[in-house]
């Protein structure tokens, strides 16, 4: 499902992210990507999502070598990956449905379609009868759960998550963690990059360590 | 995707543009004003045009065109000439003032009958009083008949005392052309000012931009809600600049229509007609469709999730 062959990354200021990985992540696998900040974990979902091109190297994302496709592509692409963020990225100003629904919106699913499916998505994290609100309104852990939701809602092959746990209480980032593994169990290729080794410990999911820009250590599947 | 859902995202869209603009009123409204005022500026310029076209339009007829023969002409050649006057289409009537009738004339008012007396010679030539038809009454019109009088022989001096509606016409097509110029630079004034408008609006959006990128929205996608605002501005400000231009008429026209009866005309100022209001209100949209296109597009473009 993705594979990263000797991959650099050199930010425009001069930094360098990534120094040479490589790995590969199978269809319907569930990975965690670990290493103290600044070790390029982030670099890495940049990279899967095409909000960065590597400098050197390839990146392969669902049999497509990621350098190939087209700016005007790039839309058409990212719809076939959910991603769910640190700091949820919701639009503040509309109601939890409209959040949810926003990739079926954009993906031009009739309008009842999306009702059934948002409820549905909302379901899954836990959420139902949150509509209406407005993303402010809800906890840090539920305001999560929603971008969990929209990044789930378009049925996506491919589930990537960038720090999902990183402003929760333990509890609550064992209980996000459980979610990530039930879409998992159901086919959903899921890499979820992590600095809390603390709570991957309870999962038996394979590891990808990265340390100075590289794989350092790497758990087999 | 199918063209129903096409048309319904659509049709959000279009109301939901409404939304964001009512969320934030009295900016929108601003920028409303100041289309409505470029706008009204050509606009009222272009009815005070209109109405003092349609006010001098009747200026031509009722005057006439005195034709003063040669000194030689007989009375039988007089008479020819004015019978074949008055077989031109362009003739409504034709009256003779032999040279004795103009002497007598000339006698009874000027005063000078001593002075007259001395002459053993009567200096005046026979006169034809032409008076155009109608459809004559025409600045080119008028131009034509007199050129073809003047060429029929005999004829001494055609003299048509209008030239200077002639000369109002030419001004008012002079000044025809200063709107039209004004209206398309105004028109640009609009679609820029939208743009800006629109520029802020994207600037402010950027982050639910982002977010639309991130999850696969098009830049198509995140540009349509500002198109419709754009629309929304143009249309809006159309509007204003009606009302700008009625309120300005109405405000104009009493003292306007007191001026006309005192001058024995029952000429009434009169707006703009539907057919110039519906184009105003096509325009006004077009043009703020115009410039959110573009202002949208350049910065929607430039804003790239990281």
């Amino acid at each position: 499902m993705i594979h990263f062959d000797q991959v650099h990354k050199r930010y425009p200021n001069g930094r360098e992210a990534l120094a040479g990985v490589s790995f590969k992540v199978e269809r319907g696998e569930m990975a965690f990507l670990t290493g103290h900040s600044g070790a390029g974990k982030s670099s890495i979902l940049k990279l899967i999502a095409l909000i960065e091109r590597p400098t050197r190297g390839r990146v392969i994302v669902d049999d497509r070598i990621t350098s190939g496709i087209r700016p005007r592509a790039i839309p058409q692409f990212r719809r076939q990956i959910g991603v769910v963020f640190q700091d949820h990225k919701l639009l503040a100003d509309r109601p939890v449905a409209d959040n949810v629904a926003l990739p079926l919106i954009i993906a031009g699913v009739p309008r009842r379609e999306i009702d059934k499916r948002v409820r549905a998505a909302l379901d899954q994290v836990g959420l139902l009868g949150t509509e209406r609100s407005r993303p402010l309104e809800l906890s840090t852990g539920e305001q999560q759960r929603v971008g969990i939701a929209r990044a789930v809602v378009a049925k996506p092959s491919l589930l990537i998550a960038d720090e999902p746990t990183g402003n929760l209480d333990p509890q609550l980032a064992l209980e996000i963690m459980r979610l990530f593994k039930r879409f998992n169990d159901v086919g959903v290729t899921v890499v979820v990059a992590t600095h809390d080794v603390h709570l991957i410990d309870q999962f038996g999911a394979r590891r990808i360590v990265l340390g100075e820009g590289r794989v350092a250590v790497e758990t087999p599947p | 995707m199918s063209m129903r859902a096409y048309f319904a995202r659509h049709a959000q869209t279009f109301v939901g543009s409404l939304g964001r603009i009512a969320a934030a009123p009295f900016a929108a409204l601003m920028t409303m004003a100041v289309v409505g005022i470029a706008l009204a500026l050509p606009l009222c310029l272009h009815v005070f045009l209109q109405n003092a076209r349609a006010a001098t339009a009747g200026w031509n007829e009722g005057f006439d065109i005195s034709v003063y023969l040669a000194k030689f002409a007989t009375d039988a050649r007089t008479q020819a000439i004015a019978a074949q006057l008055k077989a031109r289409g362009d003739v409504a009537g034709v009256r003779i003032v032999t040279a004795a009738e103009a002497l007598a004339q000339f006698r009874r008012y000027s005063g000078f009958g001593q002075a007259l007396d001395a002459l053993t010679d009567n200096p005046l030539p026979n006169t034809l009083i032409v008076a155009p038809a109608i459809a004559a009454g025409t600045p080119q019109g008028m131009a034509a008949l007199k050129t073809a009088i003047a060429a029929i022989a005999d004829v001494d001096k055609v003299q048509l005392d209008t030239e200077w509606v002639t000369r109002l016409a030419a001004m008012l097509d002079l000044l025809h052309r200063v709107v039209l110029l004004a209206g398309l630079l105004l028109g640009i004034g609009v679609a820029l000012i939208v743009g800006n408008t629109i520029r802020l609006d994207v600037l402010n959006r950027r982050s639910e931009i982002e977010v639309m990128k991130l999850v696969g929205g098009t830049d198509g996608f995140a540009r349509r809600p500002f198109l419709y605002s754009g629309l929304w501005y143009g249309f809006g400000g159309g509007v204003f600049a009606l009302v700008l231009v009625a309120v300005a008429v109405a405000a104009v026209g009493g003292p306007v229509g007191r001026l006309a009866a005192l001058y024995g005309s029952p000429f009434r100022l009169s707006g703009l007609d539907f057919t110039t209001a519906a184009f105003v209100l096509a325009a006004a949209s077009v043009l703020g469709l115009l410039g959110s296109w573009l202002a949208a597009s350049q910065h929607i473009r430039a804003i790239n999730p990281s």
